[in-house]
């Protein structure tokens, strides 16, 4: 190089050699600046290569809140990875997130690892997700046990109720239907949130729904074998021939529904309850605590008159126990009759008529297969004693109506078809029913009354007794006057006459005294006849000497 | 072209550092006993390496985000050309012009220019002297205003740290960056402006 050459040709006075030699040395070293450059380079890249973790795509219905290269994916708050693209899908049904995951998360990509979008969630059930409101979303990621490695994966809507891993039971709930329900609704006991709703699907033929729950350790062992769950949700405004019943778990299912379990009180089989057991779904606490009822028996009822406030779920009453409800209320058209009679369906379930039931069904033959043929067995000599079905009033107030079945003694015969396909229990008007159709007759009596005719009638005696009224008071009532008047001067005089004073009165007692006497010396002379009954022909004897002084003392004392 | 006499002619080397004129026999100046060269040491190879290894350097420094900040809980790390593209955006297209001549326009400028300078002092070409030495000054000037990136961002970093409303901390590629800024000075220093005008004499 040119300023080699230039120290080189100058004679070196100073040892030039050294100078040389530390430019050849310092010229070659120099290129360790660039070689060092280049192996941190290629050290950097190899790092970032050898720390690249698989790459998944995530399909969500939305990409609302993602961002290409910004949206992270987060497990238990740890960042996994990064949203790598953003695009549409070929349908442009939903989108595909491309996600880098970071090395040491390519366990998250594996046949059940779940993704789902973090947002804010103002749900009834609470806020969630709230910190993503000022941070953005983020992509929630959870993993399964599975080893399987996948690419692809759909992504959740909503957050898993579940994190895999939490400790806790899960269990199934058959429910009719799903009520007010809904993924992450909390489940209760006594009244402390322990579980939550994870998801719930219809069954194949749609009958049922299978409700998936999930109650956290340590409150899963109190799920026994013998628990009772129960849609705890809203309010529970129960308005039936009861009366009114109001019904809350707690202020939250009020508005977020929930779902409650318990043991019901008594003895019972307290075992915790195995991982997915499965349970019935009750509409209430009632329901569920109420002893199991078992396969139901369905009835017919032919009612003629109306049934309004009859209403399907209406108890079915005997003797005071709910043994059934009403299924069905329908209308019906007698040609015949040109009627329209109202044929109730009603539930039966054997099982609440408790050991009467166990012992009648022991009466019946267990040969015949045909479940309504025994209970046309059964039911038909109950009718011949006088079965028979009434609807009554059970609450006066709503006129609500429920079925009771009583044994009425003097029930009209009615021929029983055992053959009929349901069973037809025969009716009878109901209590309230005879009651408003005598009403009924009396009423009509009283509108045949010739209530016009009688009016007039009375209207023109009325008339009459006034004007005889009149006259009275013109003519009749003085003459009256004069009359009490003439009355009073008789009875003054009478009075006169018999006050104790006067000489009428007087001569009065001493003709009574005189009276007296005589009556006495009369009695004294048939006495004396009575004893000597010869003297009417002899007369007296002549010996009174003896005899005489006692009565001449009693006779001349008395007079 | 010119009448005055050229050092070499004379026989004298110019002291780097006090600028005396020196007997071109002395290996050290007789005076602050510095080393003596007619001519940078290995002026050209030396520039070419630090020229290299920036180059190598550059990359990283624009692939790597420099800096990470995070606002109010969303975090978000960013390379310098994001950044540019981000300010652009936001409207502030003066920010971005200003980042990005400091830290795109300026380097690129530097490594064109100084490979520029090597290849024609190489060739000891003639062409366009003058030109090439104002550029050297001018790649010079600007050596001193390339670290803006770094003053920058160590400047928010230190000063954002509000914990969760927000927070700047440095990233990996502002180190690169300040290296390619650092080795570019040092090639532009370990070029010697001289040997523009050295095919002179023919």
């Amino acid at each position: 190089m040119s300023d080699e050459d230039v120290s080189a040709a100058a004679p070196p006075p100073l040892p030039p050699v050294s100078v040389v030699r530390r430019g050849r040395w310092s010229a070659g070293l120099i290129w360790l600046v660039p070689v060092v450059a280049a192996l941190i380079g290629i050290g950097m890249v190899i790092h970032n290569w050898a720390s690249e973790g698989p790459v998944i795509e995530i399909s969500f219905i939305t990409a609302e809140g993602l961002e290409a290269g910004k949206t992270q994916v987060k497990y238990k708050e740890v960042v996994i990875g990064l949203v790598d693209s953003i695009r549409l899908a070929g349908d442009n049904t939903h989108v595909v997130v491309r996600v880098n995951l970071s090395k040491d998360a390519a366990g998250f990509a594996t046949a059940d690892a779940r993704y789902w979008v973090v947002r804010p969630r103002f749900g009834t059930s609470g806020v969630s997700g709230i910190g993503t409101l000022l941070s953005g979303a983020y992509i929630g990621a959870d993993n399964g046990e599975s080893h399987e490695v996948k690419k692809s994966f759909i992504g959740l809507e909503r957050p898993p109720a579940v994190i895999h891993g939490s400790p806790g039971k899960r269990f199934t709930l058959l429910a009719n239907d799903i009520g007010s329900l809904d993924i992450g609704s909390p489940v209760y006991y006594r009244r402390i949130q322990v579980g939550r709703l994870v998801s719930y699907e219809l069954d194949r033929d749609g009958r049922q729904m299978h409700v998936d729950i999930f109650v956290d350790a340590p409150y899963d062992r109190f799920v026994t074998v013998s628990s009772r769950f129960w849609n705890a949700s809203g309010v529970d405004l129960n308005l039936d021939a009861g009366g009114l019943k109001l019904n809350t778990q707690s202020l939250a299912t009020v508005v977020a529904g929930g779902l409650a379990f318990a043991t019901p009180p008594g003895p019972r089989d307290t075992a915790p309850a195995a991982d997915n057991a499965q349970f019935t779904l009750f509409d209430d606490m009632q329901g569920a605590f109420a002893p199991p009822d078992g396969e139901p028996e369905y009835l017919q009822m032919r009612f003629e008159q109306s049934l309004r406030g009859l209403s399907v779920g209406a108890q079915v009453d005997f003797r005071g126990i709910v043994v059934g409800k009403v299924a069905s209320v329908r209308l019906d058209y007698d040609v015949d009759k040109q009627a329209f009679p109202l044929i109730v369906g009603v539930v039966i379930y054997p099982q609440r008529f408790g050991r009467a039931g166990e012992k009648i069904a022991q009466l019946v033959p267990r040969g015949s297969d045909d479940d309504n043929a025994r209970l046309a067995h059964l039911i038909e000599p109950m009718v011949a004693r006088g079965l028979r079905a009434q609807a009554r009033t059970g609450n006066l107030l709503t006129g609500q109506l429920y079925i009771a079945l009583d044994f009425l003694p003097n029930a009209t015969k009615i021929a029983f078809d055992p053959a009929a396909r349901p069973v037809e229990l025969p009716t009878t008007p109901g209590s309230f029913d005879r009651l408003q159709e005598q009403m009924t007759g009396i009423v009509e009596k009283i509108d045949k009354l010739p209530l016009e005719a009688i009016g007039r009638h009375l209207d023109s005696t009325i008339a009459q007794l006034d004007k005889a009224l009149r006259q009275v008071n013109e003519a009749t009532l003085p003459q009256f006057n004069a009359t009490l008047a003439g009355a009073q001067g008789t009875l003054g005089s009478a009075q006169k006459a018999i006050s104790t004073d006067a000489p009428l009165q007087q001569n009065l007692a001493q003709t009574l005294a005189e009276m007296q006497r005589a009556a006495r010396s009369l009695r004294a002379l048939t006495d004396y006849l009575g004893i000597h009954p010869e003297s009417l022909l002899r007369g007296k004897p002549a010996d009174p000497a003896l005899r005489d002084a006692p009565e001449k003392d009693a006779k001349g004392n008395k007079p | 072209m010119t009448a005055a006499p050229r050092a070499r002619e004379l026989g004298l080397t110019g002291c780097h550092t006090c600028g005396l004129a020196c007997a071109a026999e002395h290996a050290r100046c007789p005076r602050c006993d510095s080393r003596l060269h007619a001519r940078k040491p290995d002026s050209l190879a030396r520039c070419w390496a630090f020229l290299i290894a920036a180059l190598i350097f550059y990359i990283p420094s624009n692939v790597l985000p420099v800096m990470y900040t995070s606002m109010l809980g969303r975090g978000e790390a960013s390379t310098i050309l994001h950044g540019v593209v981000e300010f652009w955006k936001a409207g502030s297209w003066d920010i971005a012009l200003l980042i990005f001549i400091a830290s795109v326009a300026v380097p690129s400028t530097k490594f064109l220019v100084l490979a520029a300078l090597l290849v024609s002092a190489r060739r000891r070409s003639a062409w366009a002297r003058l030109q090439r030495s104002r550029l050297y000054r001018f790649v010079e000037l600007i050596g001193y205003w390339s670290m803006l990136d770094v003053v920058v961002v160590a400047l928010v970093c230190a000063l954002i740290q509000f914990h969760l409303l927000g927070t700047a901390e440095p990233r990996l590629g502002i180190v690169f960056f300040g290296l390619v800024v650092v080795l570019t000075m040092l090639a532009a220093m370990s070029f010697d402006p001289r040997l523009i005008w050295d095919g002179d004499e023919e």
